[in-house]
């Protein structure tokens, strides 16, 4: 079977390598695709469906993270239906949590906030949930708050994925899930932990930081880690 | 041509969006030209006025003094502006929201406090259950989100609706 396939993206002919999802396709190809729980070295899981494009011939978006390229497809990757449902996408994100950019660690390095100035979301349409979050501030060098967290994974792959350490998950279901430290325990309790600090690089908001930064001041790097997964062998 | 009346209101923010249409520095003088400032913490007036053509919303809606003054400027205002995060997103006001109003007062105002503690007394606004942003609660024509929103972007949304038109602000302005 040949390795090389070819797909249409946005009407134009690019060659993908099979096994290739369609964002990383896209990206290769130097073609934006908003996305927040996709990152370079982690397996992609498809949570937040930022991603979403329309294939030719398929009733329904698809996450471009994890749908692979096929010979012959033909992908749109900006629509106005696609910017309509982006839009609606990160506004929900911001609704359901706190996110207080003017106060939080990340603002001016965040993600989330970036992606709203990039597909022009200027408020928030729908009713903020405000919900009562609490902030894990029991390991030595590092914060999870949850007010900031959009339950991308990020944290928990680079964890399982990279580091190997297994430490978070996702608890509960539906807008109650939380991310989890082992079998939730408070995270400075946790005997797994090796405080390499990925999970803290890796995310996109101010969920997880390190200690002793004021607003604005928490910048991430994601290269090194991109790096320490590709000479293991992992995924690009 | 008569002068467009744009007025200004500071609900709970902290002032910082006025200061920043301040630092729109010398073209508030072009503005000056083309419009009569008719309401707001920069001027006189008690009372907000009929028939205002544009109003700059500062703030989230906190009190119920906040919720009526909204809704009378809402009925009496051609194009709404929400001025920046509180009034966009509810922002810092809206860190309150997990305590119930009383319970709040009461961390603020007795338990914290080593000097005569007590509740405010009578002609404090009786405070909302949470802290909303404006569009919660009455139709917003625009947002201008930013805490605060930058000097620039406030000179685009003045100098295009003052000209008739919407400024399009998306892609150009962002929370935080």
């Amino acid at each position: 079977m040949p390795n090389r396939v070819s797909i249409r993206l946005d009407g134009e002919y690019i060659r993908a390598t099979r096994g290739q999802t369609i964002l990383e396709a896209a990206r290769a190809n130097g073609k934006f695709i908003p996305s927040l729980c996709a990152m370079k070295g982690l397996h992609p899981v498809g949570a937040c469906r930022l991603c979403v494009v329309e294939v030719a011939g398929v009733g329904r978006l698809l996450p471009a993270c994890t749908t692979a390229v096929q010979d012959g497809m033909s992908v749109t990757t900006a629509s106005e239906k696609l910017r309509h449902y982006r839009r609606m996408i990160l506004e929900l994100l911001f609704a359901e949590r706190n996110h207080v950019c003017a106060v939080c660690v990340s603002n001016g390095h965040c993600e989330l906030q970036a992606l709203a100035k990039r597909l022009g979301v200027t408020s928030v349409r729908y009713p903020y949930a405000f919900p009562r979050l609490e902030a894990d501030l029991t390991h030595p060098r590092y914060v999870l708050d949850h007010n900031r967290c959009i339950l991308c994974t990020r944290c928990v792959r680079v964890c399982s994925d990279v580091e190997g350490a297994y430490v978070w998950d996702i608890g509960a279901r539906g807008v109650q899930s939380r991310l989890v430290c082992e079998l939730n325990v408070p995270w400075g309790q946790s005997e797994n932990c090796t405080s390499c600090g990925k999970c803290v690089q890796a995310c996109p908001t101010g969920a997880l930081a390190e200690k002793g930064f004021a607003a604005e001041e928490m910048t991430k790097r994601l290269e090194p880690i991109a790096r320490l997964a590709s000479s293991r062998g992992g995924r690009i | 041509m008569s002068k467009a009346r744009v007025a200004t209101v500071w609900l709970d923010g902290c002032s910082g969006c006025h200061m920043s249409l301040l630092d729109i520095d010398e073209a508030i003088l072009a503005l000056a030209k083309k419009a009569d400032l008719v309401y707001g913490p920069l001027v006189d007036a008690q009372e907000f006025p009929e028939e205002v053509d544009i109003t700059l919303v500062e703030g989230a809606v906190s009190s119920q003094d906040d919720l009526k003054l909204v809704q009378k400027i809402r009925r009496r205002t051609r194009l709404l502006v929400s001025l920046g995060d509180c009034a966009v997103t509810a922002n810092v006001p809206s860190l309150r929201n997990s305590l119930r109003p009383h319970d709040l007062l009461q961390t603020m105002y007795v338990h914290r406090v080593d000097a005569d503690p007590s509740l405010p007394g009578d002609g404090a606004p009786p405070l909302l259950r949470r802290a909303v942003p404006v569009h919660e609660v009455v139709p917003v024509d625009l947002h201008l989100p930013g805490c605060p929103p930058k000097p620039d972007a406030i000179l685009l949304v003045l100098g295009e609706a003052l000209e008739g038109r919407r400024p399009e602000l998306a892609g150009k302005v962002v929370f935080g």
